[in-house]
C-alpha cells in the first residue's frame, strides 16, 4: 500500500529513474558536441556516402540507406562476390536565372560505395526498392546457412 | 555546373524540439534550399522516408514549421549489423519575412523531397515605378 502510493506520487519522479542520467547525458553533450556522446549513434562511421544501415532477419540481409531526391534511373547497384556497390550521381536541377538564394544546404555529386556483407549471402537473389528517398537492397541468405530444425528420429 | 564532384557524408544534425515531446525518439533537422523569385519563395527540404501522410506543414504569424515522422522500414525480427545513421523525426522552423498567400500554397513530396511554393501577396513583388516628368 505505502510502495503504491509511493510509486503513484508523481511529484517523486519513480516513474523514470533515468531521467537524471538522461539530463545529465543532455549536459555533456551540450559540453563537448562530439559525436561521441549523441544518442543513437554508435560512433561507427565509413566516412564514405551515402551512410548505411544493414540489419539481418532469419531469411534476409537489408541494407538500407537515406538518398532523398533520387529515383531509381539515377542509381546503380551492383552485387559481387559477397559485396553490394551502390552508386550514383544526385542531382540537383537549376531553378532557372532569375533566383536569389536564402540557404543553400543541399548537395549534389556523384557517390559509390561497397558494402560488404558477411558470409551466407545469395548473390543471386538480391532485390531493391525506393521508397519516398529510402533505398532497400535485400539479400536472400543462402540455404545451407539459414538455421534448420534437425529431427530426432 | 561544369565537373561533378563526390558526395561526402554528412551527419543528419539532431536538433533540441522547443516543445517536449510526447513520444521519445531522435529529432532531426532536415537540410533545405530557400530560394526567391520575383513572385514566390520556394523551399526544398530534404526529408528522407517521410510519406504524405506523416508530414505536417504549419504557416501561421509568419512562423513555417515543418514536422514529418518517420516510419523505420525495418523489421520487427531484424538485427543491426552495421549501423551508420538514426532514424527520427524531422524538425524544423523558419520566420519568413514576406507576406504570403496563403490560399495558394504548394506543397509535392517525391521521393522524399519536399518542394514548397510559398507565393507572396501581390503588394510584395517589386513594381517598376515609372518617373514622370
Amino acid at each position: 500500500m505505502t510502495a503504491r502510493r509511493l510509486f503513484d506520487f508523481p511529484g517523486l519522479g519513480w516513474r523514470n529513474p533515468f531521467a537524471e542520467l538522461e539530463r545529465m547525458q543532455r549536459e555533456m553533450d551540450r559540453l563537448f558536441g562530439d559525436q561521441f556522446f549523441r544518442s543513437g549513434w554508435p560512433g561507427l562511421h565509413a566516412g564514405v556516402f551515402p551512410s548505411v544501415n544493414v540489419t539481418e532477419d532469419q531469411d534476409h540481409f537489408y541494407i538500407r540507406s537515406e538518398l532523398p531526391g533520387m529515383a531509381a534511373d539515377d542509381l546503380d547497384i551492383q552485387a559481387a562476390g559477397n559485396s553490394v556497390t551502390i552508386s550514383g550521381e544526385r542531382r540537383i536541377p537549376a531553378e532557372g536565372d532569375n533566383v536569389r538564394y536564402h540557404r543553400r544546404e543541399r548537395e549534389a555529386g556523384k557517390f559509390s560505395r561497397i558494402v560488404t556483407l558477411p558470409n551466407g549471402a545469395d548473390m543471386d537473389k538480391v532485390s531493391a526498392g525506393l521508397t519516398n528517398g529510402v533505398l532497400t537492397v535485400t539479400i536472400a541468405k543462402s540455404e545451407a546457412t539459414k538455421p534448420r530444425q534437425i529431427s530426432i528420429k | 555546373m561544369s565537373e561533378t564532384r563526390e558526395l561526402q557524408v554528412r551527419e543528419k544534425q539532431e536538433v533540441n524540439v522547443p516543445a517536449e515531446q510526447t513520444r521519445p525518439g531522435l529529432v532531426f533537422s532536415p537540410l533545405v534550399d530557400i530560394f526567391e523569385t520575383d513572385k514566390d519563395i520556394v523551399l526544398l527540404a530534404d526529408m528522407p522516408g517521410v510519406s504524405t501522410d506523416n508530414l505536417d506543414v504549419d504557416l501561421r504569424e509568419n512562423i513555417l514549421t515543418l514536422s514529418a515522422e518517420v516510419v523505420s522500414g525495418k523489421g520487427e525480427n531484424e538485427q543491426d549489423i552495421l549501423k551508420e545513421y538514426a532514424v527520427g523525426k524531422f524538425y524544423r522552423q523558419f520566420t519568413l519575412s514576406e507576406v504570403i498567400d496563403q490560399s495558394r500554397i504548394e506543397a509535392q513530396l517525391t521521393n522524399g523531397v519536399l518542394r514548397l511554393v510559398l507565393p507572396k501577396v501581390e503588394k510584395a513583388t517589386p513594381r517598376k515605378i515609372s518617373i514622370t516628368s
